[in-house]
């Protein structure tokens, strides 16, 4: 109970930082809605539609967007080393991961919220009921991605080329998970009934409840001096 | 000279000595290959190039698990020397990669048409060794040995819970690979004549392995001493 409350105060106070000044999130949405301009203007307009893309576009542009979210999680605790105040506090180190982890995931969820509404508008999707369905799909594969993530940051923000290491540490962490969400996406999109999506579904929850598991014993390993 | 160099180069001066014997062994498999084995019917001369494919699968894959439970047990033990021989087994282990990585598309082109079809196993073997890249880049980009060793430990750890996933990624993605000759005793098992080479390559690629691996283990902890002595 008392590791629950650090974390959800930790939490907090990350995503209350992040609401006050709104800098990060507004970065993350805006190179989102690049990247899809990026897709739009460099397909085969002759040949490629943009709803034949639409799937492949969401799922590659949200890989992106975390990547870049995540490596801002523990830039902010770097200055003035906010990091060893959190260390010295009474509370274990799995309440950090699982404050971070739940900021980042809050941050994300945001992320997506924006880029969602704007990939259904650019890309012509309109508005169908398995859209319900590919919401769940990128909500279950944020909380892979960024239990992976959140390790992968704090370890990263450690070294010189934190920027350049998370991605190339990450993405092939994100491959699995991005394949079961895309594959369910291509799935709906071609009509069929969410029955038949389910075992992506169940893949993906899989992903995520292993890698929270073992998120949450590596994280101490990250941050023992 | 102090103690702990001069027992790093007695490591290295043995594993020196097994890789000799190992390279020596590797010569006689080619022997035995080109000299007393028939060419394969369906596939012909092209088939031989298994004999190093599939072995070097083995030692590389070997090798990459050898990252992940050494790691495991870095953070039991905390002993240095358990992360210079993980940082060797990988490097080893992307040596062996680089042969799956080139011998795979050679053999393709003969018998697919095609160097790259995005064949689940050599697939695999790409995520791998992209993973085992960034292993590299994180190493490099850390100074202090503890948390490298550390940071390595849980990238190699996590790394191996990844594993499985990446293997259903790819299979549930595509398939055209032959199917594995040694692990399916009920599918028409290869005729002895062609798979006693290909036992036989699985052992020098084995010792093959013990001998890279003790070298580099040896220079690791030369380096460290010598770290530890200039300090």
């Amino acid at each position: 109970m008392k590791t629950f409350r650090a974390a959800l105060a930790i939490a907090a106070k990350d995503l209350r930082i992040e609401w006050r000044t709104r800098t990060a999130l507004l970065t993350s949405t805006v190179f989102a809605a690049l990247v899809f301009l990026i897709f739009v203007f460099s397909r085969d307009t002759g040949g490629v539609s943009l709803a034949t893309l639409a799937p492949s576009v969401l799922w590659v542009t949200l890989a992106l967007a975390v990547v870049v979210a995540l490596n801002r999680a523990f830039l902010l605790e770097r200055e003035n080393s906010a990091l060893d105040g959190i260390l010295l506090a009474p509370v274990s180190r799995s309440a950090v991961f699982w404050g971070k982890w739940l900021a980042n995931l809050g941050f994300v969820l945001m992320i997506e919220g924006i880029a969602f509404p704007l990939w259904i508008l650019f890309f012509g999707v309109g508005l169908r009921p398995a859209l319900i369905t590919v919401l769940l799909l990128a909500i279950l594969a944020a909380v892979g991605f960024t239990a992976v993530g959140t390790v992968f940051s704090a370890m990263t923000v450690r070294t010189r080329f934190a920027e350049l290491l998370l991605p190339v540490l990450l993405l092939p962490f994100m491959i699995p998970p991005l394949f079961f969400a895309s594959q369910g996406t291509v799935r709906l999109f071609e009509g069929r009934p969410v029955t038949e999506i389910l075992s992506w579904l169940k893949l993906l929850a899989l992903y995520d409840v292993s890698f929270l598991a073992v998120a949450t014993l590596l994280f101490p390993k990250v941050m023992d001096e | 000279m102090t103690p702990d160099i001069i027992a790093a180069e007695r490591v290295i001066g043995r594993g020196r000595i097994l890789t000799i014997i190992s390279l020596l062994l590797l010569a006689g498999i080619y022997l035995m290959v080109f000299q007393y084995t028939p060419p394969e019917q369906m596939q012909g001369l092209a088939f031989k190039i298994l004999y190093v494919h599939a072995p070097s699968a083995w030692a590389a894959e070997g090798a990459f698990v050898m990252v992940g439970l050494v790691g495991l047990m870095y953070f039991w033990l905390k002993e240095q020397r358990l992360d210079i021989f993980a940082e060797a087994s990988a490097e080893v282990g992307m040596v062996f990669g680089t042969v799956i990585l080139t011998t795979g598309p050679i053999w393709g082109r003969t018998i697919w048409g095609a160097y790259w079809a995005w064949d689940p196993r050599l697939t695999f073997t790409l995520l791998l060794y992209l993973i085992f890249a960034g292993y590299f880049a994180l190493r490099s980009a850390i100074r202090d040995p503890s948390e490298r060793a550390r940071f390595s430990a849980v990238l190699g750890v996590m790394g191996m819970l990844l594993v499985p996933f990446i293997h259903l990624t790819v299979f549930l993605f595509n398939s055209q690979h032959p199917e594995p000759v040694l692990m399916a005793p009920r599918k028409s098992p290869l005729p002895w004549v062609l798979l006693r080479p290909l036992l036989a390559s699985f052992a020098v690629f084995t010792l093959l392995y013990v001998g890279f691996v003790t070298t580099r283990y040896g220079i690791g902890l030369r380096r460290a001493a010598q770290e530890g002595a200039d300090a």
